[in-house]
């Protein structure tokens, strides 16, 4: 007979694991990764093969050679911040753009604290910002794949919330622009104009929908940001509908959906508690906001996702869940 | 712009001095006052903080011993006689020399001499599985081998050795904080005396089963014989509960029970290799 | 809406493979090895001595202390020995030997099949035969029937749960005797209604055991009083505080015990033992243990008498498979690996579960990605990673009071969900130990 096996219990495991988990993240950006392709071709292609190569070899490479511990590429989490960050830059950005956003994002932002599970900032975000602030230009070309609305020549090749930002800033109204005044089926399907991963808002709501039935993700995150952002830039809309853009114009541009539903929820980089969430949220949301409508930059969810990032220690400390026992409110 | 600067230059000055003022008089208003002497104790001590000594540090045992009346009770392990010689003089008190002391590990054994009867697939920690189980081999004394007294240690100086799968410590350096002897769940780490010229003789078991049973289990487990006992001409071997011990006391290191061991385990370390009666060395007794 | 608790809990695969093996009685053993700690607290102490003759059911063992209980021979024969012998960790209990000779009973013992629904006794009278049989909670714990029936007196018991759950995949014994003996199982709720002065009482049982909850049903039609609630399928629902939760929505306080929601919550099995005590007078000397596990060709409920080794119902039950990696007695969320297949059954041995290592084995532990899906899973609400994180940094016992540790009931969904493999409870249970210890210190002071 064998030698029996003897641990503590439970001695049955579910069928999760970190691998699976990623392997449904990476199943999710499906839709938007083909949204990407079908759009922008070859190139966007090449940029999320390159990304992912980038990141996942970057992992490799320090895992084995400096810090001499188990490689532990297999886990494919390295392989979704790849995706990630490729979907967070311009269809037709050159792949070694790319490349120097994932030597950042896995070497700076993932394994000098430590690697999976350690990092504070969200990986492919810090990738992101770091190509912004150090490639501007590269950065903010965006495919001029379709003339969207009515000021083409000025603006073309901008992103609408660029188009909006910049035109603000030249001292015209909304209502002259008209940017805002996206049809339904734009906003919703095919939104040009963009980096690729926020081209068609069904795609990342599919993955959005598979997220939640694989139960990899819980709504609370997502959610909380969007409604946020809608009441918030709802208000300043309806108090000035000349100078502030509308909400629904607000959910459907800048990345908000891609940050909301991909990247503020990254286990690591976001609070444990449903409370810690909820607030996360409002946060995010309100910053998003009102860098977009007083920062200097068109588009503020990165930077407001990696803003949140820095409290979520706090979040974790302070907000517990809701105790077996305790008196109800 | 040089007004600006020189205007920055004197408000950066005058808030530093502010401060520094401010600052002063906080610290004449909380002052704690300390015995210089706890200050000067805790300089001489190695700063291990390990609690060997019995307390909570380095700080705590200055602390207790400059406010206690004499060196009894207080002891740095780690530091061993040359900074309690140290301590004591700077307190002006005298010290009595203890005898150095090494962590022993009272297990033989090894992975030849103890056959696996089942597979431990849990957290590998001696404490997880010593709350679960009596262990992986048919003796529920032996060394688990899952190295908690390895974590425990802070100097290094113990670890499970792969091909025995039992714990062995590093005499150079080990200090006999104590710490590896507080953790093992099976009690299987004794502090003894390290003795002249670091030689010395112990039982490497504590299997209380009886011999048949311990037998069975290991092949190099004290069986609780008895023939030590009746060999040591110096009374210093008891066999309690089916297994022997040394009291290090009495033992005058002639090594014969290690010779009438017929499982060897009695264990004796760093005697030359060629057993000489002639050397009865009496000064490690204190 | 079916009813459930309200905080955490997993879903693992309930596996019931062995829920159409009607109960066997196990055949007779050669050698009964009885153990004197077959209940939570001290072990009893023997009264019989190594050639001593005794018969089925006679006392062999009297309580050696308020929480303990007595031990009842369970086949008729020659003491052996009385000596320490390895239970199923290997680690040395006092057990008595009893060699097997003919299987005469104790003349007061009513073997016949008739059903007595009549309560005669007294409260006093039914709390002292229940002790006097030696009834322990026979789902899991163990802890002796009498003295939860009989609350300290500054507390108030309003009702009695029934735990007819079963949330632990593959056991199936309790389902199976609410099927076979239902009415036997309800007069022993009201006997311990009786006892406990309380006037409603629930039987909980998971939705999926239909025909349990068909023939519950039925017999509860002359038992008013006793309510069947239907409960979602959910682990943990048969702990004892997630029952409360799911049947009566009241939770026990952190600190406080069970009986403070006014809750008594007995396992159907101790109702049936209960019921053969007071009724029939028959101590607590048998159980229904499910043998089971997907590489068993077979599977079996069996009726067996305590203190039969698990080595000999294995080998009745068709022998150990080449494939068998780990044996465990109980369920596989909180039941114990067996390390000693020699070791005698005890009265709460509800199972012997045998997997393969391929169904058991640990996966190997990754990072901790930070998911907080042992966080959502804890029916108690504690944060069991960050428990874990304590306790491996050298055990933070005070940060580890604070996470209040000590709240944690083992029920392994922490370990079972976590998708990185870590096993946080082995940890978890260590620190608890330590905690308790460090507060039980406390209080003396």
């Amino acid at each position: 007979m064998n030698q029996l096996i003897v641990s503590p219990s439970p001695h049955a495991h579910g069928r999760e694991s970190t691998q699976s988990i990623m392997r449904d993240v990476l199943i999710a950006l499906a839709p938007a990764m083909l949204v990407s392709v079908l759009a922008s071709g070859w190139s966007a292609l090449v940029l999320i093969l390159a990304g992912v190569v980038a990141c996942v070899l970057t992992e490799f490479l320090i895992q084995k050679y400096l810090v001499k511990g188990p490689v532990t590429v297999c886990d494919l989490s390295a392989a979704v911040t790849g995706c990630l960050l490729a979907l967070n830059l311009p269809p037709n950005a050159p792949w070694w753009l790319v490349v120097v956003g994932a030597v950042v994002a896995i070497g700076v932002a993932k394994m000098t604290f430590g690697g999976l599970g350690q990092n504070i900032f969200n990986p492919a975000l810090v990738g992101r910002v770091f190509l912004l602030v150090s490639f501007p230009v590269l950065m903010t070309s965006w495919n001029d794949s379709g003339a969207m609305f009515g000021i083409v020549d000025a603006f073309s090749g901008a992103t609408p919330l660029g188009a909006v930002k910049e035109a603000l800033a030249n001292g015209m109204t909304l209502s002259e622009i008209k940017a805002d005044d996206l049809t339904f089926s734009q906003e919703f399907f095919f939104n040009m104009g963009g980096s690729a991963g926020e081209l068609s808002s069904v795609a990342l709501i599919l993955g959005f929908i598979y997220l939640l039935c694989r139960r990899v993700i819980k709504a609370t995150i997502p959610v909380t940001i969007l409604c946020t952002v809608f009441v918030v830039s709802g208000i300043f809309w309806l108090a000035n509908p000349e100078r502030f853009t509308n909400p629904v114009f607000n959910i459907f541009t800048g990345g908000l959906l891609l940050g909301a539903i991909f990247m503020a929820t990254d286990y690591v980089t976001s609070p444990m508690t449903t409370k810690g969430q909820i607030i996360f949220g409002i946060g995010i949301g309100l910053i998003t906001v009102f860098i977009r409508y007083f920062g200097s930059y068109p588009e503020g969810v990165s930077f407001a996702i990696l803003i949140m990032n820095c409290t979520v220690p706090l979040l974790n400390k302070y907000c517990k869940p809701r105790r077996f026992g305790e008196v109800r409110k | 712009m040089t007004g600006t600067i020189l205007f920055t230059i004197a408000c950066l000055v005058a808030l530093g001095l502010l401060f520094a003022v401010v600052l002063y008089f906080v610290a004449q208003k909380f002052k704690v006052e300390e015995d210089p002497r706890i200050g000067l104790v805790e300089s001489i001590l190695p700063g291990a903080n390990c609690g060997g000594c019995g307390h909570a540090g380095c700080h705590a045992f200055a602390e207790g011993v400059v406010k206690a009346p004499g060196m009894d009770g207080f002891f740095c392990p780690v530091g061993g006689n040359p900074v309690m010689a140290k301590v004591a003089e700077a307190l002006g008190r005298a010290v009595e020399e203890k005898a150095p002391m090494v962590a022993v590990v009272r297990c033989n054994g090894t992975l030849a001499s103890r056959a696996r009867t089942n597979q431990y697939d849990g957290y590998a920690s001696c404490k997880v599985m010593a709350s679960l189980y009596a262990g992986d081999t048919g003796c529920k004394y032996g060394c688990l081998g899952k190295g908690d007294c390895e974590a425990a240690c802070q100097f290094g100086a113990i670890r499970v050795d792969p091909e025995k799968g039992i714990a062995v410590v590093d005499e150079d350096k080990c200090t006999a904080c104590g710490a590896c002897v507080k953790t093992c769940p099976k009690g299987i780490l004794e502090l003894r005396p390290k003795g002249f010229k670091n030689r010395r003789v112990f039982v490497s078991c504590i299997n209380r089963d009886k011999g048949a049973v311990t037998r069975k289990a290991c092949g190099a487990g004290c069986i609780g014989c008895g023939k030590c006992e009746k060999t040591c001409p110096f009374g210093a071997i008891t066999v309690e509960n089916n297994v022997a011990y040394i009291d290090f006391t009495k033992c005058k290191m002639c090594r014969k029970c290690v010779e009438v061991c017929p499982t060897h385990a009695i264990h004796e370390v760093n005697f030359p290799p060629k057993p000489k009666i002639e050397e009865k060395p009496n000064e490690e007794n204190v | 809406m079916k009813k459930t608790f309200r905080i955490g809990g997993v879903h693992p695969h309930d596996n019931k493979i062995s829920a159409q093996a009607a109960i066997e009685v196990f055949p007779a053993v050669e050698t009964a090895y009885v153990s004197m700690a077959q209940h939570l607290g001290a072990p009893a102490t023997p009264v019989v001595a190594a050639g001593d003759k005794v018969k089925v059911g006679q006392v062999i063992a009297e309580p050696s202390g308020f929480i303990s209980g007595y031990v009842h021979s369970p086949v008729s024969g020659t003491v052996k020995a009385v000596g320490p012998r390895a239970d199923i960790a290997g680690n040395l209990v006092p057990h008595v030997e009893i060699a097997v000779e003919g299987d005469e009973w104790m003349e007061d013992i009513d073997r016949s099949d008739t059903i007595v629904t009549d309560i005669p006794y007294t409260p006093e009278e039914i709390i002292e035969k229940v002790k006097k049989a030696g009834v322990v909670g026979l789902g899991g714990a163990s802890f002796p029937t009498h003295v939860k029936l009989a609350p300290p007196k500054d507390k108030k018991a309003e009702c009695l749960i029934l735990n007819g759950t079963e949330c632990e995949p593959y056991l199936t014994s309790d389902d199976r005797i609410m099927r076979e003996r239902p009415q036997e199982i309800l007069i022993g709720g009201a006997i311990m209604m009786k006892a406990l002065g309380v006037t409603r009482g629930y039987v909980g049982i998971e939705e999926n055991k239909p025909a349990a909850i068909a023939a519950m049903t039925e017999a509860a039609r002359s038992f008013p009083q006793i309510e069947i609630v239907t409960l979602k399928k959910r682990y943990p629902q048969g702990g004892e505080k997630q029952l409360i939760d799911a049947v009566i929505r009241r939770q026990v306080p952190s600190g406080a015990l069970p009986i403070d929601t006014g809750a008594v919550v007995q396992n159907v099995g101790t109702s049936l033992a209960v019921y053969e005590a007071v009724q029939k007078n028959k101590p607590l000397i048998d159980n229904i243990i499910t043998v089971t596990g997907r590489c068993l060709p077979v599977q079996h409920n069996y009726k067996v008498r305590i203190g039969t080794p698990m080595s000999k119902i294995l080998e009745v039950a068709g022998g150990l498979p080449e494939a068998a990696g780990k044996v465990i007695s109980g369920g596989p969320m909180m039941g114990r690996a067996v390390a000693n297949l020699d070791a005698a059954t005890v009265k709460a041995n509800g199972a012997i579960l045998v997997l393969t290592p391929e169904e058991t084995r640990r996966r190997p532990e990754s990072a901790c990605i930070r998911c907080s899906k042992c966080a959502s899973a804890c029916p108690m609400g504690l944060e069991p990673w960050l428990l874990n994180k304590l306790s491996r940094a050298g055990g933070r016992y005070d940060e580890l009071e604070q996470a209040r540790v000590f709240d944690c009931i083992e029920c392994g969904c922490c370990s079972f969900t976590c998708p990185a493999g870590i096993p946080l409870l082995d940890l978890i249970r260590i620190s608890k130990a330590e905690v308790m210890k460090i507060m039980r210190s406390r209080v003396k002071k």
